[in-house]
């Protein structure tokens, strides 16, 4: 299990730019200004999408690099949000279908997420490990089939379709340039969130916990309290991916929450590296990119071949992935890293 | 029951011991399965469970299941509860098994021949896998695990590249073709004469050869050397290797048995049901959750998880079918509230 550890506290004495760090900010504004340089199909199919996911994937960081549990089930959550969306907003699916506007819906959603993410977790936290891994895959595919086989809830195999982003401000927050702020916001968001939760007590219990879980109980700590309150921050994570999901493909069915993204969400996690939240990010883009022009190298049909001998490449290679595999050309390099490192 | 419990349970009411108890309850429960099973049924059960052909065909169909589901989590226990390491290739090596399957009968003619060729192919792959890729990730059970995530993908890739996504029926020879008349009174016609239920042979004969392979394997296990091995491997790897036994070759035979167990399940679940894409996941999922309730590295406890999930998957198709999932997730959940370590799992 590959160990993230949180950077020790800034001196009080530092300046803001010490503090945050001048790789977030160079990494910042770059982001912001993407937009000038790139086209519509790279920011949304490329860049949006990746975001998305690589705030899926950081929710499986919390639960694995912080709390030692390797969660297969982060897709789950995510599709119950996006579910949420287009059962308590509107679909043009004859189903359901409620017509809530987005405000309500969203907050619903997300909630929905966390409270379910937080049973997975109490149900697997009854395991540890390797178990955790085999439950959550256990729960993962269940989901999958019940979507599928339930039409009065989930609409079976068809899903739900026509579900919108929103409109407000005078602003259709699906045209690429907003959502992409729209993935951008959420996505710095969440990493600034568990960067700064992993400094604070609650991270630091967490890690605590992974390290000796024994050893904290002895000290009087609820060690199942902790990890399932990690489930629910993460699945406030997932949830809101879920959210941005729905609204950028416009529909949900049992194939976007299937084991095969499953699985996508656990390789970009170990792909980009476990170590630190800009791992899943950089794992996102990796496998976002080798998704989309796969098809140019090997063919439309066999990108999978391709990605999963990459996957077992890099976990040949690197346990840490690509995170793993910068810490040990970092010192070759003889010079600072980008981001200040943990 | 160790001489703690006595008092406390022989006080409970009238000397009754809790083992007695269970007894009991165990022989009503029998008792009621039996005269379901037998007796015909009176007019207000099968207004209540739809009709008893339904109902004892959902009791043999989940039998015969379970039996699938026990040849293909056998193999899955004893590689987890041997080397720690989750096998989710595991689905992928069933289907491979059945496509070889389907591929050697429609070729040769013979069928007993692809059952041979699906467990003697797929016991040499995992011999394959465990020397070129576990051995090499020895005592790093997360990359083991992650290792067969990469496989799992690759393989299910390359096997839509070659069988494309169709569906394949493999034909069972003649001999195992026809209905077998129970002696189960379904119903009583006006004029007297009663109906007996008919089941498919083929079916029956699964049902069988599981019984059997469960039988062979827990006499493998418990009256062999190498099963003495395989167990004290399951319980302290580290104690038998460095009692002077050659670890990695008992391993390489877990692998092998439990590999070809997934391939010979691959041709006869393919044979009793069919082959496609797709099929890899779902038997995943069963090995999966068989294991998880049954407990880990345990093959009675495979036999009875497998038996549970079996009929409960049938039986929730036939009386809630949009929801039969949730059963077998139901029961997934209770045992890990109650029994985390599963029913016949040992506590670490």
């Amino acid at each position: 299990m590959s160990l993230a550890t949180a950077a020790d506290g800034a001196a009080p004495q530092q300046n803001w730019l010490d503090k945050i760090g001048a790789g977030h900010v160079i990494l910042a504004v770059a982001l912001l200004l993407y937009p000038l340089v790139a086209s519509d199909f790279f920011l949304t199919q490329i860049a949006g999408y990746s975001m998305i996911f690589g705030v899926l994937s950081l929710s499986l960081m919390l639960l694995a690099g912080y709390g030692g549990m390797l969660s297969l089930a982060q897709i789950t959550v995510a599709g119950i949000a996006a579910y949420a969306v287009a059962i308590l907003g509107s679909n043009n699916s004859s189903v359901l279908g409620f017509g809530w506007p987005w405000w309500i819906v969203v907050p619903f959603a997300v909630a929905a997420a966390a409270v379910s993410s937080a049973l997975i977790g109490w149900i697997s936290v009854r395991t540890e490990g390797i178990y955790t891994l085999m439950i959550t895959l256990a729960i993962a595919t269940a989901t999958f089939y019940f979507a599928q086989q339930n039409y009065a809830i989930f609409n079976g195999h068809s899903g739900y379709a026509g579900i919108h982003a929103p409109v407000f401000w005078g602003i259709n927050w699906r045209d690429p340039k907003p959502f992409y702020y729209l993935c951008l916001g959420l996505a710095m968001l969440s990493y600034a969130a568990v960067l700064y939760g992993s400094r604070s007590t609650f991270g630091m219990t967490l890690q605590a916990i992974r390290d000796n879980p024994r050893r904290m109980r002895a000290l009087g700590y609820h060690v199942t309290a902790h990890k399932v309150f990690a489930w629910f921050l993460a699945g406030i994570l997932a949830g809101l991916a879920g959210v941005l999901l729905v609204w950028f493909n416009g529909r949900v069915s049992p194939g976007t929450i299937g084991v095969d993204v499953a699985i996508d969400i656990l390789i970009i996690a170990v792909i980009g590296g476990l170590r630190h939240p800009i791992g899943p990010f950089v794992g996102a883009i990796v496998v976002i990119l080798m998704q989309t022009f796969a098809i140019d190298i090997v063919g439309a049909e066999r990108f999978n071949t391709l990605i999963g001998l990459a996957f077992l490449v890099i976990v040949f290679v690197s346990p840490d992935g690509i995170l793993g595999l910068w810490g040990r050309i970092k010192p070759h390099l003889a010079q600072e890293s980008l981001r200040a490192g943990p | 029951m160790s001489i703690l419990d006595q008092p406390s349970s022989s006080s409970l009411s009238g000397g009754v011991t809790r083992r007695q108890a269970w007894g009991l309850v165990g022989l009503l429960a029998a008792a009621i399965v039996a005269w379901l099973v037998f007796a015909v049924w009176p007019q207000w059960l099968n207004a209540i469970l739809i009709s008893k052909k339904a109902f004892v065909s959902a009791i043999l169909n989940g039998l015969t299941l379970a039996g699938l589901y026990f040849l293909v989590a056998s193999g899955f226990t004893l590689i987890f509860g041997l080397m720690r390491n989750i096998n989710l290739a595991h689905g992928s090596l069933y289907l491979l098994g059945a496509y070889i399957g389907y591929e050697v009968t429609s070729r040769t003619g013979y069928w007993l021949l692809g059952v041979a060729a699906g467990f003697a192919v797929l016991a040499i792959i995992g011999v394959v896998m465990q020397v070129f890729v576990f051995r090499r990730l020895e005592g790093d059970d997360l990359r083991q695990t992650l290792v067969t995530i990469g496989i799992s993908i690759v393989a299910a890739d390359l096997m839509l590249a070659v069988w494309a996504g169709g569906t394949y029926q493999i034909a069972t020879p003649e001999w195992l073709d026809g209905a077998l008349t129970l002696p189960i009174i379904t119903a009583v016609r006006s004029n007297g004469a009663s109906v007996f239920l008919t089941y498919p042979l083929y079916r029956v004969v699964v049902l069988a050869a599981a019984i059997v392979i469960g039988v062979g394997l827990w006499l493998m296990l418990n009256k062999t050397r190498v099963g003495m091995m395989i167990r004290a491997g399951v319980d302290d790897r580290a104690m038998l290797s460095a009692s002077g036994v050659n670890v990695h070759a008992v391993f390489a035979i877990v692998f092998a048995v439990g590999a070809g167990l997934a391939g010979f399940a691959g041709v006869v679940g393919g044979s009793a049901l069919s082959v496609a894409p797709g099929e890899d996941v779902r038997y995943l999922l069963a090995s999966l959750v068989v294991v998880i309730v049954g407990g880990m590295g345990s093959i009675t406890g495979a036999a009875i998880g497998a038996l549970l999930i079996g009929l409960a998957e049938q039986i929730g198709l036939v009386y809630f079918p949009t929801y039969g999932v949730v059963l077998t997730f139901v029961i997934m959940v209770v045992t890990l509230a109650v029994r985390p370590q599963g029913i016949m799992g040992k506590a670490r």
